[in-house]
């Protein structure tokens, strides 16, 4: 893997903090965790009997060493990293986890800050929320979620940040008032969105529409790799031919047989996977939001820990 | 020599419309009036009722200009008083507003200045450049700012030292770097040449 050697931790608590979602409290087991920027996030490597699941986390807390903290969502349809944290893993559990790392960091050259959270998304915010507060940077918290019980610390936030924290709850028809909200917002105003992928699409999709620069839109996706039939990659520099089986992605194939090819995020976003193709005999699936649509166009690269192929055989320059 | 493949280079493009803008603002020095009318020109006439060109520059090469119904045409007699009319704009400015810039490149790197003085991040800024490549010149020594350096290497107009002008490129000063060339022998320079006219 890149990002730096892997950490391991121990689980010293296990909170539930909203319906579905528990809090996790990670210690290190030798030495001090490095410090981390708000926005950063882990990836934490779980081991199911039959494999090793890889998931992203944003990491909650303070930037500080003695510990890291994590929130995890049960996600009845997802590949079972969800599951698994919820169900296996307790007080004691050891866990490996990456260095962290940073694809949402907060702009520091802006003036306001915008950050619109749908559910688990709250998550990278507690920590921006603190950081913009000591910094003394004016900030909004925007933060929906299905219900107040799924709300997880919105009182918290609220008894912190007071009049800067916006709280809406779909069950009681409460909706963010996007367009009014990106309308007149003073310049050097940045947007930060992190939430179902719905949601982000149609945030980015007003702010450009209000007529803000890209530049000045920020969102963290963390896209689980996707389900597609099984197919055969064949790693060019490693000489070895991989199955991909249905729930599994390439990139997850490809290190069930020790192959150690680069990532960071695992969800698309961050581009340290890209993969060169040097052959394929069907049509490559990108489900990333990193390559350029020409360069997924041409099919002359591939992020292999989202993206797929719809086809037989995919030869990399792995 | 002029030490090249520095990434801090700035690149142009060309004038684009951007259709979803609120308020659209021109900068236009001399020549580049001909890459805003271009502008104005595939731009339709909706763009065109939310645009003001600020220009500053002969009033004859601005003739390209006259023809288009835009909201507001401005003539500034100098940069100076070009961009003090910007930081006008920008004090009130909302996240709607979107800058082009068309000229030399020493004013579309002070517009760029100016505009990140108020959080506007230099990559949704709109360039083309147009006319001279005649450089503004930082001198590294003194800090002086020397304007239309069109050689290799050029006196600095503050301390006198003699500059070898650098690609490399400070945003927040909006000027090329210049280093002393003959510090260690001094009076033997490199062939001095026409480099950026």
């Amino acid at each position: 893997m890149t990002g730096g050697s892997e950490l391991a931790v121990r689980v010293s608590d296990v909170t539930s903090v909203a319906q579905d979602i528990k809090r996790f409290r990670l210690e290190p087991v030798a030495g001090p965790l490095p410090t981390f920027s708000a926005g950063s996030h882990i990836v934490v490597s779980m081991f199911a009997s039959d494999r090793r699941i890889r998931n992203p986390y944003s990491l909650m807390g303070v930037g500080g060493a003695s510990a890291y903290e994590i929130s995890v969502l049960r996600t009845a349809n997802s590949r079972g990293g969800s599951i698994f944290m919820h169900e296996h893993v307790t007080k004691g559990t050891e866990l490996i986890i990456s260095q962290p790392v940073n694809l949402f960091p907060i702009n520091h050259t802006g003036r306001k800050h915008i950050l619109i959270a749908g559910g688990i998304g709250i998550t990278p915010f507690i920590t921006m929320a603190h950081q913009l507060k000591a910094l003394d940077q004016p900030f909004q918290l925007h933060y929906a979620a299905r219900s107040q019980e799924r709300s997880a610390y919105a009182q918290q936030l609220k008894d912190l940040y007071g009049d800067r924290v916006f709280l809406y709850r779909d069950n009681e028809g409460h909706s963010i008032p996007l367009e009014a909200l990106l309308k007149n917002q003073p310049l050097g105003t940045h947007l930060y969105v992190c939430g179902p992928e719905g949601m982000i699409n149609g945030v980015l999709k007003t702010g450009l529409a209000a007529g803000w620069p890209k530049e000045s839109l920020h969102a963290e996706r963390f896209l689980a790799p996707p389900s597609g039939k099984p197919f055969t990659v064949r790693l060019v520099r490693s000489g070895l031919t991989v199955r991909v089986d249905e729930h599994q992605s390439i990139l997850e194939a490809v290190e069930a047989v020790g192959v150690n090819a680069p990532y960071l995020c695992r969800g698309g976003a961050c581009g340290q996977c890209e993969t060169a193709v040097v052959a394929c005999d069907g049509q490559i699936v990108h489900n990333d939001n990193y390559l350029d649509p020409d360069v997924q166009k041409s099919g002359a690269a591939i992020m292999i820990c989202v993206s797929r192929l719809n086809g037989s055989e995919l030869a990399l320059n792995l | 020599m002029l030490v090249s493949g520095i990434k801090s280079r700035p690149k142009y493009a060309t004038l684009e419309p951007d259709p979803f803008a609120i308020f659209n603002l021109v900068l236009v020095e001399g020549e580049g009036a001909g890459a805003a009318a271009r502008l104005l020109e595939s731009a339709d006439h909706q763009f065109r009722t939310r645009t003001t060109v600020l220009y500053s520059g002969s009033g004859q090469a601005a003739d390209c200009l006259s023809s288009f119904q835009i909201h507001r045409m401005q003539f500034l007699p100098t940069i100076e008083t070009l961009l003090i009319r910007l930081d006008g704009f920008l004090t009130t400015a909302t996240m709607g507003i979107r800058l082009y810039v068309a000229g030399t490149e020493g004013f579309i790197g002070q517009v760029i200045q100016h505009a990140e003085r108020f959080a506007v991040d230099h990559k949704s800024i709109i360039t083309e450049h147009c006319g001279s490549l005649a450089r503004r010149i930082q001198c590294v020594h003194c800090k002086g700012i020397t304007e239309n350096v069109t050689t290799n290497v050029a006196r600095c107009g503050h301390c006198g030292v003699n500059l070898l002008i650098r690609d490399h490129y400070s945003r927040r000063f909006a000027a090329f770097m210049g280093v002393s060339t003959d510090a260690e022998a001094p009076g033997v320079l490199p062939p001095i040449q026409e480099m950026f006219r």
